[in-house]
């Protein structure tokens, strides 16, 4: 415990000598990098305090997005996690003016190599193959790289007889790969079904927002499904139902709770307690079986 | 030279012959079987039984409407959740009896509404997707106009997708796209050409296996033909996908998505 409160007072302190830095180099009085804006409740968190809090806003309980990385850092035991076909990088079938390039840069500047890492590791444990999604990569859209490692990691789940858990972020399917992207939905499904048919068990969590061909097909196959709080989470996009029927759309409309309201998410668990429940999950699917 | 826009107004003009005509002609004796055994039948999507010279199949197609208050009453060919779970009710029931499946597709792409949302447009296209890959007859779709996304995805995993040679095929439609990508819905025609959406720009990316040639200027000009052309398409490939167990069959249609990247 007194570990934890030393950590928390060399990051302050840390934290502090960032931000007398910056008021002596710059214009800015406050670094980009100390306080963090709630989107929800528009409060000014102290970042440590964000961090410390899992990225729950500490006023709303709003649950900020987060990379894959930090995901996986906080949902899987220390150590535990090997990345599985970290190298596939995805196609430009339509040659699509500045595709590549827009890639190649995402690439440099997040450290991904596509919308998603996938592997293994274990929670409390209990391994299993694991798909975190990364919004800051084309807004977590899929393309054939996500495609092909989801269909990848469903496959290696099959043969080694393992569970699987996806976290789902994204915009949809990546526009820019055209039909290919299409594809990959069928692609993925087929893998999930026989990762189904072989008996395994598969999660999906879903997080702020999931929508589009990624809620059209493998974040609604999971035999659990449960998502963090106020996702968005959708087929269409707002703005195009508007358009099509001409009207607003009432408050609350597509969130996780609303989807819960119309039996499409099995809970909704917020971020402290999700490790605890997937372990739950997974632990109770080893219990001993109807013979 | 045909331009891939040109297509697009082909595969959408209120001339082309739309799914009804088409099984009236193919098939013999259909019989319709509505509903989704939960919520209500969707009239965009129309399903049944009949004859296919001589076996029986389960036909599922995507309806249009020939006229306006046609098109309407079918939501312009726009099925919500309940068309693709009544798709999904007559295609187990087809693996139950051991009949082969046709669908007919031709949407613009799923309805995007409250209703559809609400009774969870996402979920029955991705239990589609899944459930396809997995039923055991042999199944035959046919993109006989516009192939819109999800909407039409959900009735194309299938061993054998043709595409009828005006027909289009795509991620989105060509305004979506020229909006989504250059904020500019007036580009829908240069998107068109981008977006690789015609049945040769598919065949040659292999996402499709075959295209059923149409008369000069489209299958307005010789319906009667193209169907011909349609119903001996299918009988050629069952009596070849007949041959196969149902383990290869099952293998051969993962593996032909599973390479598509």
């Amino acid at each position: 415990m007194s570990d934890m409160f030393q950590d928390r007072a060399n990051r302050v302190s840390r934290a502090k000598t960032v931000d007398s830095a910056a008021i002596n180099k710059t214009e800015t009085p406050i670094p980009d990098n100390m306080w963090e804006k709630c989107p929800s409740c528009t409060k000014i968190i102290y970042r440590v305090d964000l961090e410390d809090n899992m990225n729950v806003c500490t006023s709303c309980g709003y649950h900020f997005r987060l990379s894959a990385k930090e995901r996986m850092e906080m949902t899987l035991d220390t150590d535990t996690f090997v990345e599985l076909n970290s190298e596939i990088i995805g196609c430009d079938p339509l040659k699509f003016p500045g595709y590549k390039e827009k890639c190649e840069g995402l690439r440099e500047k997040t450290g991904l190599q596509d919308a998603i890492i996938t592997g293994v590791g274990e929670i409390t444990g209990i391994k299993s193959v694991f798909g975190f999604m990364d919004s800051n990569f084309m807004m977590g859209s899929m393309g054939a790289a996500v495609g092909e490692k989801l269909a990848m990691a469903f496959e290696y789940a099959t043969e080694n007889r393992l569970p699987v858990i996806i976290f789902t972020v994204s915009g949809g399917a990546r526009m820019q790969e055209g039909i290919v992207s299409l594809m990959q939905m069928a692609k993925v499904s087929g893998a999930v079904a026989l990762h189904s048919r072989a008996g395994l068990l598969y999660i999906t969590v879903l997080t702020d927002p999931t929508t589009g061909g990624v809620t059209a097909s493998f974040a609604m196959q999971g035999d659990i499904i449960i998502s963090e709080p106020a996702a968005l989470i959708g087929f269409a996009g707002k703005r195009v139902i508007e358009q099509t029927i001409k009207q607003s759309l009432p408050e609350g409309f597509q969130t996780a709770e609303f989807l819960m309201q119309k039996g499409f998410v099995d809970n909704i668990i917020e971020r402290k307690n999700m490790r605890k429940t997937l372990h739950g999950i997974l632990h109770l699917h080893q219990g001993r079986k109807h013979q | 030279m045909t331009t891939a826009w040109d297509r697009v107004l082909i595969a959408r003009s209120i001339l082309r012959p739309t799914s009804k005509f088409f099984i009236e002609q193919i098939f013999d004796g259909f019989i319709e079987l509505k509903g989704d055994r939960n919520f209500a039948d969707d009239a965009a999507i129309i399903g049944g039984i009949a004859w296919l010279g001589e076996t029986a199949v389960t036909v599922i197609a995507e309806e249009k409407g020939a006229d306006v208050p046609e098109k309407v009453a079918r939501n312009f060919g726009c099925p919500h959740p309940e068309g693709y779970r009544k798709s999904l009710r007559l295609m187990e029931q087809a693996e139950k009896f051991n009949r082969p499946i046709i669908c007919l597709v031709d949407t613009q792409g799923a309805y995007c509404g409250i209703g559809a949302e609400e009774r969870g447009q996402g979920h029955a296209i991705a239990t589609n997707l899944e459930r396809m890959m997995t039923l055991t007859v042999p199944i035959i779709s046919i993109v006989i106009g516009e192939g819109g996304s999800g909407g039409a995805l959900a009735l194309a995993v299938a061993d054998r997708v043709a595409m009828l040679e005006n027909a289009i095929y795509s991620i989105l439609s060509p305004e979506g796209f020229s909006t989504i990508l250059w904020k500019d819905s007036s580009r829908a025609q240069e998107a068109a050409e981008v977006m690789k959406i015609t049945a040769k720009d598919l065949l040659d990316l292999g996402i499709i296996d075959d295209i059923i040639k149409e008369p000069a200027g489209g299958a307005q000009n010789g319906p009667e033909l193209v169907a011909e052309r349609i119903k001996t398409y299918l009988l050629k490939n069952f009596a070849e996908l007949e041959k196969l167990d149902s383990k290869t069959l099952l293998e051969e249609r993962y593996q032909k998505f599973r390479k598509m990247k």
